[in-house]
């Protein structure tokens, strides 16, 4: 509470309860974002996407441009799939995603001769002269059209297709478009590179995002500990009308939709899984989906790589890389220098949220913001204990809910007591695992809870 | 693998993968906080008033204090043993269970009714519920209560604190001086005697329990776990300020029938309680809004028992009470989550 008082001082957006994880942002923060170029066949998963998975348009050994669409899908809520190197396919295969979902996918070969993406591909897709562009002259359906042509899904982890969250609702109005460049994870830094290296594209994709949905404002939220991108974008946003920057406490889960619009708006979201940020007037957008965005609409550009961190004390040259959809971990991570002996294990996205793969065959796809390769030393092991009912778990949550309780309903199986506590209002921030003194998993009980209900549910119909 | 998780409920669900990593649940980073480190906050926390008792109450104090630690870790190793159950001492909760007990005991408690007074402390008040985590009511208030019942003379037969500093005391055993307390000393039929300062009761030097009577020494401690955060405001709040409100009340109603609230304050085990017995993590609430409600009732019971009850002191009956509706409490102060209830 005093914290908060404190920010709230400082000038700083913020919301009660939350916690104050490391931020270990150290080893990749000042590492420029770089291009990585595969030598390896490339593994493609057709679901990489919340929705229905995508069908193959392209046939095995057929010759693919960079680009080229290869997978897309009739249902409503999906995004297609684009080549990301040219290259041959082969014959459709079975992936690991890194959540450990088992789907289909295609590999490509990359092609021996000429460059498998276009020249200088590095300096396009973080190109800084988007002056001429302005977002007014675009039609909002137009926009949601190109947007889903170019594949793109929201690239904060969830990767919910963009064009259905900006698709005008006239039940559901939106007033208020929020950039999140918070990145709360630890470890992370593609954001924040991006933010450095090419907020132009990044702005510009926020206003075309306000203007697809109809919003008249539109916030660029970047936490206090990343001043080099505030300062940046504070500058770009002086050319850009409308557009505002909204400074946020260094706090964990400040990216999170429902803690960072009480924080910017002052609106409270009503709890999931109903509530929806719309239901306030506001559509969330990560940082690197409007840049996606901007790229989309404006230039046509599907996407193809993301910025992804390679970090953590398990990897001897951490760093940024502009990496190709289907990439495998273990290329990616042989390239930064390797898993060194110590590491213990490697998480797909931040240390707060990211699952750990069980080993490096799984691929980078939209929603793969990092690779954390964690040592013992940074993830110490702790044995479960008794819970002594000291609350913290129930002090820190961000929802308001209480973990223990909810846990302990899963523990016995209880799950309409789970879920008379709201269990499925739990956004897995993980929160209460990390406070917790008695270190019982309990985020993970309540994923598993939340997992029984699903598969019941799905079981009845 | 979260489905395997649901079926082996164990938190335990480190398994390796076929390429030698680990497969582990969000988050991977923990805070490094223990359920031993805050025992052994609260074992800090408790060291200035055990010096303090030390200097009134001599070797008693000692005495007293290592009988209730032999009481209470011995009972909880033969439950752990008989049971098959890993043992469970290092977690230190004994320990501060028996410290607590100690000092609410009076100095010169015989040896059996300390032994005792552990044993069912560890016996009753925890292992039977099932250990660390599962018990209603504070162990140490248990065992407390037991005694209170089964030795209630010896329990209400207190010595005066160590000679001050000045004219030597007549008699050479020091132990053999009783005294009443000072709480004792404002009950109806209790002959005139003259209130004790205000000065001595916060700095301990009255008849008393071991640990109860330095209030400046249990407000050091009362701060460093504070300053911890092993403690919050919310229990030593609501009941300092409830029994205080009450007392003030009472005192502005009738000044010549009730002491002032700075009395009731320095006197008994009031600060005591409410900064190390009723703050005990496992049986009190789990919100922040329930702990204020939890405090406020210990305090407001304490006074009604002071006031108008047959014992002097009420702190310990008042946490008991309050214990066994902290479950209640916990389901009417349920935290409502941020956006409401959850739909669907």
């Amino acid at each position: 509470m005093i914290a908060e008082l404190l920010d709230g001082l400082k000038g700083l957006k913020s919301f009660p309860r939350g916690i104050h994880p490391p931020h270990r942002k150290g080893y990749a923060e000042a590492e420029p974002i770089r291009l990585f170029s595969p030598k390896q066949d490339l593994l493609i998963p057709f679901v990489q996407h919340i929705g229905a998975p995508c069908e193959p348009i392209v046939k095995a050994k057929q010759d693919v441009a960079y680009g080229e669409k290869i997978a897309d899908a009739s249902a409503p809520v999906a995004a297609p799939i684009h080549a990301p190197l040219a290259g041959k396919v082969g014959a459709g295969t079975m992936a690991v995603l890194p959540s450990g979902r088992r789907v289909p996918a295609i590999p490509l070969t990359p092609a021996a001769e000429g460059e498998p993406v276009p020249a200088h591909f590095l300096e396009q897709y973080l190109d800084r002269n988007w002056g001429g562009v302005e977002p007014s002259g675009f039609d909002p359906d137009e926009i949601c059209q190109k947007i889903r042509e170019c594949g793109v899904v929201g690239m904060g982890g969830a990767t919910f297709p963009t064009h259905i969250k900006l698709k005008r609702n006239p039940a559901k109005p939106i007033d208020t478009v929020i950039m999140n460049g918070c990145e709360c994870e630890p470890y992370l830094t593609s954001d924040h590179r991006l933010m450095l290296e090419s907020p132009e594209a990044i702005v510009v994709g926020l206003q075309l995002a306000a203007r697809a949905c109809g919003a008249q404002r539109a916030i660029v939220a970047i936490e206090a500990n990343k001043p080099d991108a505030i300062e940046v974008m504070r500058q770009v946003v002086r050319d850009r009308p409308g557009v505002e920057v909204a400074v946020c406490a260094t706090k964990y889960p400040m990216g999170g939709e429902r803690q960072l619009i009480p924080a910017v708006l002052g609106r409270t979201v009503p709890s999931a899984p109903k509530g929806l940020p719309l239901d306030v007037s506001v559509v969330v957008v990560n940082c690197a989906t409007t840049h996606s965005i901007a790229r989309a609409v404006v230039r046509g550009q599907p996407l193809t790589h993301r910025v992804v961190t390679v970090t953590g004390l398990g990897v001897s040259r951490p760093g940024n890389w502009l990496v190709p959809f289907g990439t495998r971990f273990s290329e990616l991570i042989e390239h930064c220098g390797g898993v060194s002996e110590a590491a213990l294990k490697v998480v797909a996205g931040g240390p707060m949220m990211g699952p750990t793969v069980p080993n490096l065959d799984v691929t980078v796809v939209k929603g793969t913001s990092g690779i954390t390769v964690m040592t013992e030393a940074e993830t110490a092991r702790w044995q479960e204990t008794p819970c002594i009912r000291c609350g913290l778990c129930v002090d820190n949550c961000p929802l308001h809910l209480s973990p223990t309780k909810i846990a302990h309903a899963v523990k016995f199986r209880d799950y309409g007591l789970a879920g008379a506590y709201d269990m499925n209002a739990c956004c897995e921030c993980g929160c209460c695992s990390y406070v917790c003194p008695a270190h019982i998993p309990l985020a993970q009980y309540i994923r598993a809870g939340k997992d029984q209900v699903r598969l019941k549910a799905a079981a009845k119909k | 693998m979260s489905v395997d998780t649901a079926k082996e409920p164990q938190g335990d669900v480190v398994s390796s993968g076929p390429g030698g990593l680990e497969v582990q649940p969000a988050p991977h980073l923990t805070d490094p906080i223990t359920t031993r480190r805050l025992m052994l906050d609260v074992i800090i926390a408790l060291i200035p008033a055990f010096l303090a008792s030390l200097v009134f109450f001599q070797w008693n104090s000692l005495r007293v204090l290592a009988l209730c630690l032999i009481g209470c870790l011995a009972t909880e190793y033969l439950f752990n043993r008989v049971r098959n159950k890993p043992n469970s001492l290092s977690d230190l909760s004994a320990v501060v269970t028996a410290i607590i007990l100690a000092f609410s005991l009076p100095p010169t408690l015989p040896w059996f009714a300390v032994l005792m007074g552990a044993i069912v402390a560890i016996a009753l008040g925890k292992m039977f519920f099932g250990g660390l985590g599962q018990n209603i009511f504070n162990p140490a208030m248990v065992g407390r209560a037991f005694l209170m019942v089964t030795f209630a003379s010896l329990m209400t037969t207190w010595v005066a604190p160590a000679a001050e500093p000045g004219p030597p005391v007549p008699t050479d055993r020091v132990e053999a001086v009783t005294a009443a307390t000072p709480l004792a000393q404002i009950k109806p039929g209790d002959p005139e005697r003259p209130l004790p300062e205000t000065w001595r009761l916060f700095v301990g030097r009255t008849a008393g329990s071991l640990g109860e009577t330095s209030v400046i020494a249990l407000l050091i401690g009362a701060a460093y776990l504070l300053i911890r955060r092993t403690i919050d405001w919310t229990i030593p709040f609501g009941m300092l300020g409830a029994a205080l409100a009450f007392a003030a009340i009472a005192y502005l109603a009738a000044p010549g029938k009730f002491a002032n609230p700075m009395f009731h304050l320095g006197a008994g085990s009031l600060v005591f309680g409410a900064f190390l017995i009723a703050t005990d993590l496992v049986t009190s609430p789990l919100s922040k809004s329930g702990r204020v409600v939890f405090g406020a009732g210990c305090g407001v019971l304490t006074m009604v028992i002071r006031q108008f009850g047959t014992y002097p002191e009420g702190v310990m009956f008042s946490i008991l009470m309050m214990n066994a509706l902290a479950p209640l409490i916990g389901r009417w102060m349920r935290p409502t989550p941020l956006g409401g209830k959850a739909r669907g």
